[in-house]
């Protein structure tokens, strides 16, 4: 693969640090290694997809660096400074990270309006200022006019993008996506992946995000970062020269098809 | 936060969406449930009339709605009314608070519900009217046994629903309050009182009516006070018309604790679809 010059990651800062990171579960007498030995940078500003079969430990990597799981040995550090200090999960760390998961997982007992400001009232933001990043924030990712609804009134899609303007709302430098758009039928999805990319041409946002697609990975990356199962460990990485923004005819380019084509045969003998 | 919206949005939301087949058969329980009242007495009043049956055993309809309309006149009623309603609803505030109370850290916390449940088992299990005379030997005819009695009636509802309703909080709800950095208050305060509310409020409904049943049945055998009392005495006084019209104070108490319940279900937890 071709290395793009503006997205060199060794010109930028590193936005998410992993130091001889790994992850045990279970007990001390039936041990699982769910994530081997690992070390990755991730740029500022850079768009990183986790792709790797079930059971790489692809979603337990991007929980760690979320800070809902601690890891078992190593160091994680997040815009400089550590995430972990011996069992303590660090808030100003935390701040930074902004999370996005499979389920909307919007609280149904919320308005969307409510839901969206919700960090913001966590944080002590008074009413109408973050009232106002909510309204802010469904014109963003376009769901304005629904601020008054009832999650449940809302599609999939729609809840979805509740979920990002929700994430978004305490302005975090680093977006984790968790197969965000996994339970979205194939067209909502095309059209999310769109409105994604120009989101985070917008913003700037480091985003990881992970996925079990290949199209929706080598669309959507600067860097694949493939994983192989058992112990899930960095298989390859791979980087995606395409220009931005990019658009639907993308995904019917050879190149497009040829780097596809890649990462199949790739996935295929490490699954 | 306008329940109309919801309801007209409801109404128009596509297929596989509950509720939109409900509507069509809604009306019906208001005509029925009049008509069978209607036959229902109706077959009372042609049966006490040609079957000779004697007052004391099934007084006519007639007889009981005297009887009633005299009750609603009679002040000494009235505060037998007042005695019970005091004794219901203390005891069901004190189930309340306590139920909740121990329900959310035994829902939260391992060992405790390994503690405590055997205990919650056994006292499930016992018949709790079993303690009214054990009560009165205690504390006397006063309100103290009644309110016991309703308390701890109320109280079994209400835990479990509570336990059940933290125990049955999304982990990606969780999750969601870890990305944000909550502290164990906000936890409770935005996830886990609210996601428990409607299973509370379930408990409540239960609870309201046993604390009722509670009252009554203690009210038997203690105290000179309250419809359970009242009851008792138009029994001993061969009044089965009276015995009637104070059955149906006690019903329309049931009826209004009952509903009640149910209003502040729609108030608590208007984004709530199982509201009546």
């Amino acid at each position: 693969m071709q290395l793009k010059p503006d997205h060199a990651t060794t010109s930028r800062a590193a936005a998410i640090r992993l130091e001889a990171v790994d992850k045990w579960f279970g007990t001390r007498d039936e041990p699982v290694h769910a994530l081997d030995v690992t070390d990755l940078d991730v740029a500022e500003g850079e768009f990183v997809v986790l792709l790797g079969p079930s059971g790489c430990g692809k979603t337990t990597l991007l929980r760690m660096i979320g800070g809902l799981i601690a890891p078992s040995h190593g160091r994680l550090r997040v815009m400089d400074r550590d995430l972990w200090q011996g069992n303590a999960r660090q808030s100003d760390a935390v701040a930074d990270l902004g999370i996005v998961f499979q389920d909307a997982n919007l609280f149904p007992w919320f308005t969307v309006e409510q839901n969206i400001a919700l960090p913001l009232e966590l944080k002590k933001v008074p009413k109408a200022t973050r009232l106002a990043r909510a309204r802010e924030l469904t014109r963003l990712v376009g769901i304005a006019g629904f601020e008054q609804r009832w999650p449940r009134e809302l599609s999939g899609g729609m809840r979805q993008r509740a979920a990002i303007a929700r994430a978004l709302s305490y302005d975090p430098d680093i977006l984790l996506m968790d197969e965000p758009f996994g339970a979205l039928d194939a067209m909502t999805r095309d059209a999310m992946n769109i409105e994604l990319q120009s989101l985070w041409m917008q913003t700037g946002k480091t985003v990881v995000l992970v996925t079990h697609s290949i199209p929706e990975a080598v669309f959507l990356a600067d860097r694949i970062v493939l994983l192989s199962p058992r112990p899930g460990r960095i298989d390859s990485i791979f980087e995606v020269p395409f220009a931005r923004p990019r658009v639907i005819d993308t995904q019917t380019s050879a190149e497009f098809q040829s780097i596809v084509s890649d990462l199949r045969h790739r996935l295929e003998r490490i699954a | 936060m306008s329940g109309e919206d919801a309801m007209t949005q409801r109404a128009s939301a596509p297929a596989g969406m509950p509720e939109s087949s409900a509507s069509r058969t809604s009306y019906l329980p208001w005509v029925t449930t009049p008509l069978l009242c209607l036959a229902i007495l109706a077959v009372w009043s042609v049966y006490v009339r040609f079957s000779g049956i004697s007052p004391f055993i099934l007084p006519a309809p007639g007889a009981v709605l005297q009887a009633w309309v005299d009750l609603l006149h009679s002040s000494r009623a009235w505060s037998d009314v007042l005695a019970t309603v005091t004794a219901t609803l203390t005891g069901f505030v004190w189930a309340v608070a306590v139920g909740v109370g121990l329900g959310v850290p035994i829902a939260r916390v391992r060992w405790l519900e390994q503690t405590f449940n055997p205990f919650i088992v056994a006292s499930q299990v016992l018949p709790k009217v079993a303690l009214v005379p054990l009560f009165v030997v205690w504390f006397g005819f006063g309100i103290t046994s009644k309110v016991l009695i309703a308390a701890i009636l109320a109280f079994f509802p209400i835990l479990t629903n509570t336990v059940l309703g933290v125990k049955s909080i999304d982990q990606g709800h969780r999750d969601v309050m870890v990305s944000f950095n909550a502290t164990r208050w906000q936890v409770f305060r935005c996830l886990e009182l609210r996601s428990a509310l409607p299973y509370i409020i379930t408990g409540m409904e239960v609870g309201i009516v046993l604390a009722l049943i509670g009252a009554i049945v203690s009210e038997y055998i203690g105290g000179d006070y309250g419809l359970g009392h009242l009851l008792i005495s138009r029994m001993n006084a061969f009044e089965t018309d009276g015995l009637f019209a104070v059955m149906i104070h006690m019903a329309i108490l049931g009826f209004i604790f009952y509903f009640a319940i149910s209003a502040l279900r729609r108030v608590l937890t208007p984004w709530h679809g199982a509201g009546l």
